[in-house]
Order: C-alpha cells, then sequence, then structure tokens
C-alpha cells in the first residue's frame, strides 16, 4: 500500500476497519470525534454495526454485549468520556472478554479543555475502574504507530481475553503524516469457546464478572495475575534513539516522545550525550530495560504533559541509583523541544540534587521561572 | 535537512489547506512530513493556524517555537507570529489585511497584496494559493511543480477544475515576491 | 392379579429453557413465576438455544443460573446497552433482558428509553415490585406515595422523595417502541395474561417490530414485611390502582400474528 497523508484519529479507525472490525459504539466527544465520523459511514457500507450511543457509559457497555459474541468490537472517546467508561471497563475485565478502546487525551481535570495532555496515564495504567484489572496500554507517538497499534491491539485483546486501549491524544489525534494502511483483512468470526452467541448443539454458556463466593472470586483474581504475568513476559514494547553511547536518558511517551526526540537530536549536534527510550506499551511497562539502563546511565530525565504520572514508575525501575529529574507541562499545553533542550542542558551541565522529589523539584523551578 | 513552516489566518481564507497542500507535496517527494492544525475552541470561526515540518528522517515536534518560514494572512496572525519568526527566516504577510510595516529587521519580510491579487485572477478563495507561491521564493524544500503535482494528485475530482486558476494564483503569487525580493536586495 | 392400566398423562412439567436447579428466591416471590412463563414461551416458540439472555443487578442477578440457554451479567442499569451490543452484532438470535425497578426505571433510565427509541429489536421483561430487593427493602422508582420502605421509614413523602415512575406509560410514547404493555403476575388469570403478553413481547422481536417490553407487576413479601398471600392482595389493593395494567402499545402489524 502507498503511503498516504492520514490523520491520526481517521488512521486508526480506517486501520480498525481493515483490522476486522466489527462493531463500534461510541459518543461524540472532542478530541476523539474523527474515529467515531469515520466509522460511520464506514461500518455500514462494510455491512457492519455502527451505533451513536447516548452516553459513554451506554457505549462501554454495548461493547460489552457485543464482546461477549466473540466479535470484534471497538470504542473511542476522550478523558472525560473514558471516566464515564470506567464501569464498563472494570466489568469487561472481570469477565475476561476482548475488546478495543481508544483513549485521545485531552486537558483536564473535569470538562477541562480539548487540548492534548496525557493526564490520564495513571487511569489506564494503574486501575481507574474498580477492583483488581490490568489492560494493555499502548501509547503511539506517530501515525503510522497509531495505525500499526491499532491492528495489534484487537490480535493482543484476543489472545490474551482482555482490553487492550490505545492511549494517545488531541495531537496525534489531529496531526496529518504519511502512512501506510494495512491490506484489508476478512473479517473472520471466530468461534470461541467461551462465546455467548447462542447455545445450539452445545451446553449453555454465561459470561458474567460475579463471583459471589469470595474463593472463586480469589481464584478468578488469580487466574487473572497469571495472564498479566505473561503479558508481561511478551509484549513489553518500546523504541531506543542514540542510547549506545549514551551518559543522560530522556525518557517520554506519546507525544511527549517525539517532542523529546527534536530535543535530543539538537543536544547531540551540542555534543551532549543524550539518548531517548520511548515507552510503547505502557502497561506492560519495560520497567527492566529502564533496570538495566539505570546501571549506565548518570541520570534521567522524564517528560511528560501531565504531572509526573509515568515518572513514578521510572523511579521504581531506577530505585534510586541515578537521579531522575522532571519536566512537564500540563492542562492541554504541549512542550516546546527549546523547553526539554533547556532540561537537557542543565541535566548534563549542573550537580543534581537529589534530595527533593523530581516533581516537587521541578514544581518549585517552574513556578519561579513562570513569575520571572 | 528540516524546515518548519506555520501558516496562520482566519478560518475560511484556507489557511490550513495551504499546508495540507504543501504537506501533500512533501510527501510526494519521498519526504517525512507533519501537518498538525492548532485546533480547539478558536477553531470555530476564528483564527486557524497550522505546521507543516518537512524532513528527511522521522519528525520529533510536530510543533516549533520558532519556525523559520510564517505565513500571516490577517492582522492578528501578523501580530502574534512576527516576533517568532527564526532570525534570517521568512515571513510571508498578506498586505490585504494589515495596516502596519515590519518591525523586524532580522528576518525577511515580504508583503503580498494577496485579497487583490486572487480577486483579479477571478477568485477571492485563492488567496492561500497566492501566499503559497509567494512563500516558494523563499523554501527551496518546494517548487511550484511540486504544488501543482500535489493539487493534481489530491484535489478532490470535483475540485480539479480549479486546477489552471490555483497554478496561475502560485505563479502570481511567486512572482510578486520574486519583484518583492529583488527591490529588497537591491 | 388385578392390573389396573392408568393412562399417564403428563401434564405439568420443568420447561427445558429452565434449568434443573433450586433457586434462590424468597418464599411467595413472583420472580420464580416470571421465569417458567419465560421458559415456557422461549420452549413454545422452538428457541431457546438461539436466545441470549442479559441478566440485571438486583435479586434477579443470577437468573442467568435458571435459565438453559446463553446469558450474560449487566451492569446495574446496563442491560438494554449490552442488549444492544449483542442483538446488533447477531441480528438472527434471540436477546432479552430481564430487569428489576430499581434496574431499569432508575439507573438505567438513560440506557432503556434510547433502546427503545432506538427500537432496539430486543424483548425487556421488567420486574415491578416497588422496591429494592437485593440491597434489604429500600425505596424504588415506582415505590408507591406513603410506602414504608428501609429507606423511607416514615413512607414515601413525595414532597422530597418525588413520584412514582409508571414506565409502560412512558416508554408507550416511544416511536421506536413495537410493543409496551403491563401484566399483573397475582392470580392465576392474571399468569396466564402475562404469559400471552410475554410471548407476543418475544414475537415482536421475531418479526422485527421493533423493541417490547412486558412490565409485571410482582410481590416482594419479605422486603413488604408481610406474608406471601397477603402480598398477593396487596398488588391488587395497592399496585393496581397506580399501574393500571392494559396495553399501551401495540403494533398494529402485531394483529395479525397468530400464535
Amino acid at each position: 500500500m502507498a503511503r498516504e497523508l492520514l490523520k491520526g484519529n481517521v488512521a486508526m479507525a480506517e486501520a480498525a476497519v481493515r483490522a476486522g472490525l466489527e462493531a463500534y459504539f461510541g459518543y461524540p466527544i472532542t478530541p476523539q470525534t474523527e474515529v467515531l465520523e469515520h466509522l460511520s459511514a464506514r461500518l455500514p457500507e462494510l455491512g457492519r454495526t455502527f451505533v451513536q450511543a447516548e452516553s459513554e457509559v451506554a457505549a462501554i457497555n454495548m461493547v460489552y454485549g457485543a464482546a461477549c459474541t466473540g466479535t470484534r468490537v471497538m470504542s473511542s472517546s476522550s478523558s472525560p468520556g473514558v471516566s464515564l467508561m470506567m464501569e464498563g471497563i472494570s466489568y469487561i475485565s472481570g469477565t475476561e472478554i476482548p475488546a478495543v478502546l481508544v483513549n485521545v487525551m485531552r486537558g483536564g481535570p473535569g470538562l477541562g479543555n480539548i487540548a492534548p495532555s496525557q493526564g490520564d496515564y495513571n487511569q489506564a495504567v494503574h486501575g481507574g475502574g474498580h477492583g483488581d484489572y490490568n489492560m494493555i496500554v499502548l501509547a503511539p507517538s506517530t501515525v503510522q504507530e497509531s495505525i500499526d497499534l491499532m491492528v495489534l491491539a484487537f490480535d493482543l485483546a484476543e489472545k490474551y481475553r482482555m482490553i487492550t486501549m490505545l492511549l494517545t491524544d488531541g495531537s496525534i489525534g489531529q496531526m496529518m503524516e504519511p502512512a501506510e494502511l494495512p491490506e484489508m483483512r476478512p473479517v473472520v468470526r471466530k468461534d470461541w469457546d467461551w462465546a455467548t452467541n447462542g447455545a445450539i448443539g452445545r451446553e449453555r454458556r454465561i459470561l458474567s464478572s460475579i463471583y459471589i463466593n469470595p474463593p472463586l472470586e480469589e481464584e478468578t483474581n488469580l487466574r487473572l495475575m497469571k495472564t498479566w504475568q505473561k503479558v508481561q513476559a511478551n509484549e513489553v514494547r518500546y523504541k531506543e534513539y542514540y542510547l549506545d553511547d549514551a551518559e543522560f536518558i530522556v525518557v517520554g511517551f506519546g507525544t511527549s516522545g517525539r517532542v523529546a526526540l527534536s530535543a535530543v537530536r539538537a543536544a547531540r549536534a551540542q555534543g551532549i550525550k543524550v539518548g531517548l527510550f520511548r515507552p510503547i506499551s505502557l502497561n506492560p511497562f519495560p520497567y527492566a530495560m529502564i533496570d538495566e539502563l539505570a546501571n549506565k546511565a548518570s541520570a534521567f530525565l522524564v517528560v511528560e504533559m501531565n504531572s509526573g504520572q509515568m515518572l513514578e514508575d521510572i523511579r521504581l525501575a531506577v530505585r534510586g541509583r541515578v537521579p531522575v529529574e522532571f519536566y512537564a507541562r500540563l492542562g492541554g499545553i504541549v512542550p516546546f523541544p527549546d523547553e526539554v533542550l533547556s532540561e537537557i542542558q542543565r541535566v548534563a551541565t549542573t550537580k543534581l540534587n537529589t534530595d527533593q522529589h523530581p516533581r516537587d523539584a521541578w514544581l518549585a523551578r517552574f513556578t519561579a521561572q513562570s513569575e520571572r | 535537512m528540516q524546515k518548519e513552516i506555520l501558516i496562520a489566518g482566519f478560518g475560511g481564507q484556507g489557511a490550513l489547506f495551504a499546508g495540507q497542500v504543501m504537506a501533500y507535496a512533501a510527501m510526494d517527494n519521498g519526504k517525512e512530513v507533519t501537518w498538525i492544525p492548532s485546533y480547539g475552541p478558536e477553531m470555530r470561526g476564528g483564527t486557524a493556524n497550522c505546521t507543516v515540518v518537512i524532513a528527511d528522517d522521522e519528525i520529533g515536534s510536530p510543533l516549533v517555537k520558532n519556525p523559520p518560514a510564517v505565513i500571516a494572512f490577517n492582522l492578528p496572525s501578523f501580530d502574534k507570529y512576527e516576533e517568532l519568526v527564526q532570525p534570517g527566516g521568512v515571513l510571508i504577510v498578506n498586505q490585504s489585511m494589515v495596516d502596519r510595516g515590519a518591525s523586524r529587521t532580522d528576518i525577511i519580510t515580504i508583503f503580498v497584496p494577496g485579497n487583490e491579487l486572487a480577486e483579479e485572477i477571478g477568485d477571492r478563495r485563492l488567496l492561500n494559493m497566492v501566499m503559497v507561491g509567494a512563500l516558494l521564493t523563499r523554501l527551496p524544500e518546494l517548487s511550484i511543480q511540486d504544488i501543482e503535482t500535489a493539487l493534481n494528485a489530491h484535489l478532490p475530482e470535483r475540485h480539479k477544475k480549479l486546477l489552471p486558476q490555483n497554478r496561475l494564483a502560485l505563479q502570481r503569487g511567486y512572482d510578486y515576491a520574486q519583484k518583492e525580493l529583488e527591490k529588497q536586495i537591491i | 392379579m388385578i392390573s389396573l392400566a392408568v393412562p399417564e398423562n403428563l401434564v405439568y412439567s420443568r420447561p427445558e429453557s429452565l434449568t434443573s436447579v433450586h433457586n434462590h428466591y424468597c418464599p411467595g416471590c413472583t420472580h420464580g413465576v416470571a421465569h417458567r412463563l419465560i421458559a415456557e414461551v422461549l420452549d413454545e416458540m422452538n428457541v431457546r438455544d438461539h436466545t441470549i439472555g442479559v441478566a440485571p443487578v438486583g435479586c434477579s442477578v443470577f437468573a442467568y443460573n435458571y435459565f438453559n440457554c446463553d446469558f450474560v451479567e449487566a451492569a446495574h442499569g446496563r442491560a438494554p446497552a449490552m442488549a444492544t451490543g449483542i442483538k446488533r452484532v447477531l441480528p438472527d438470535r434471540v436477546v432479552f433482558t430481564y430487569q428489576g425497578d430499581g434496574d431499569l426505571a432508575s439507573i438505567g433510565m438513560a440506557e432503556i428509553m434510547h433502546a427503545a427509541a432506538r427500537g432496539e429489536n430486543i424483548t425487556v421483561i421488567f420486574i415491578n415490585n416497588a422496591i429494592y430487593g437485593m440491597t434489604g427493602g429500600q425505596m424504588a422508582p415506582t415505590s408507591l406515595p406513603g410506602q414504608k420502605t428501609t429507606s423511607s421509614p416514615n413512607g414515601r413523602d413525595v414532597e422530597t422523595a418525588g413520584y412514582p415512575i409508571r414506565m409502560a406509560e412512558i416508554l408507550a410514547n416511544m416511536d421506536g417502541a413495537g410493543y409496551i404493555v403491563r401484566r399483573s403476575l397475582h392470580d392465576p388469570k392474571n399468569i396466564r395474561m402475562a404469559k400471552k403478553a410475554i410471548r407476543m413481547a418475544f414475537e415482536t422481536q421475531m418479526h422485527g417490530l421493533g423493541f417490547s417490553m412486558v412490565e409485571l407487576l410482582s410481590t416482594c413479601p419479605t422486603n413488604w414485611g408481610i406474608t406471601p398471600i397477603e402480598s398477593l392482595t396487596w398488588l391488587e389493593d395497592h399496585m393496581i390502582p397506580a399501574y393500571p395494567l392494559g396495553d399501551y402499545k401495540v403494533s398494529e402489524h402485531l394483529a395479525a400474528i397468530k400464535f
């Protein structure tokens, strides 16, 4: 397939269609609405299912119903809408069935704004819905990666019978880049041995997230944990840039990761031995790779568009061996490469104070700078 | 190689499409490219901005603080972005919509009466192509031929009848800017 | 030795669509009757193995244990949304929800209204017993004015707790609804009428005539705090006047259907 200039949201939607998406249920919310709009035209023309639900609550429960039949199904939303989906996300996780979700994050909390943010990292990676569960969380940083991860998301969801979420933001959703879409895969409705699609010639099946008897619930919790261990062992994804001789390591995902790439290149041009580590799977998180890098590097710089949510995972992996510094823009503001470059220069040339939590230190620096 | 271009105007002046056409042309030339709009409440009837980055390698940030090339379609855009243009960069201003001259001397500022030139060709909507044509005088990464080829390849079929006019607009903008540049150099 | 040849005539047995397990419902509760009626209808229509049920949250949360067909368990109030998801990808299957008054008329109000508005081709069995059973007798959206519950100990005060909601009347106004009726389970005659209505609701779905709902006035002796027999009388004396039985919407195409 030839490269086309595609908008992130449209690219994800079309990639899902080509990956065999059979049904979409969603509700309009900026900045993800192009996903819903594209599918509202595309799915009916292919004889597949599109429903604009009355709310994100209804949408995720429609996804839940369709997922129970073993159909490839998805929804998409943006931060406030994803909060409404948390109920269904927990139920789907507890029922151990596959579904794919997209969160095109925007500024928050609350109604916030519609500009790009990464404020939902914790909600996606460390829970959000109630109970013990994990979902696979993938963070694309380009339109091509959005396409590739969208296709992968369906395969992973089915392989592990769990939700796979693409965690992206308005910047990637609204951006156009040349990208290549996959070939159209035929829609194959697999006859899963768990699907509730009518007990024709077989025993009836029940799909439920209720285990009223605590020992059975515990057994379920343990099974979920064992599945998650398999995911952790097999599905860690990341990308490395200029790490071979790097003394300093910048870590960022999605949009902040690609902004950091520009800064890292600029710093390299100034002779600073700096590299970039960009996690792609945020859950499972590449702890082991960070752990290994911490043996070689002299400092880390974590760049996020939130108040340091991934920062805590980096600190967990680094375990105090070297300083971990932090830089962020919040509220729907995307940092410019210059800002990250100044931070790299600071990390490379000054003695770092490790007494203070990097978030507090950053907040003090940032506030002082803004007040000047 | 990497070049960033910021295009800003009112909604309806064709700033976003101007950026897309350049993005298509760069892609067809085998370059990496990003096109990103400023989206937000302001997209509903207010200002419309986009940034295009053209590069040989994987593009990092799709936004830059100090772009080396800017097109300002109106006074608010001129006011906002004049000070942000990278030193040594180029700023194309739609003279039809501004009432002041340049305040910076460390960049090249070219004033183009875009509305009048577009109307002379016969369609006010050609403003964006006039402005793109003007920028091409200082943008070695893309040629008029590249833009034409991109329009031909990516314009929806129903708009293709406008191709000759678009070509004319690009050329008119280019020629006007070229003359202005020659004046400045002299 | 005299042998008497008594001809065997089995007149009552467990429907194939019910599983052979004891249910957990309280003595005198009409859930069991409602379950049986649905099962009989699924048997008579010969659709058991094509049917997917959606269980609610409430006393009937374990409904899936009692029906011998595929079943899924919804979040509280979301059964119509879940049923929508199933029916849209499996349009040739029979999909029904079984919901109580808290599930359908309180937390799930948006989902039921929009499923009806979209004319989702699903069947809803709505058990209205004017109280929350599973959580222990709290006020329901359908509790009657003055009705004492554990969360309206002085009786439902309409000034502060509002008025009962009549779902059949409301849903009958939706253009997407094909069949909306209210029946009662307090005596054999009404139970027979209820079964006919359930059949008609599933026929509505089979014929693609849109959303169908049967509201069944039901008893909750445990949480009403009276005996099962008193409950039947209470239902007749107090609930039927507030929730009149009848057909609220019957698609004209249904008149032609014979069974």
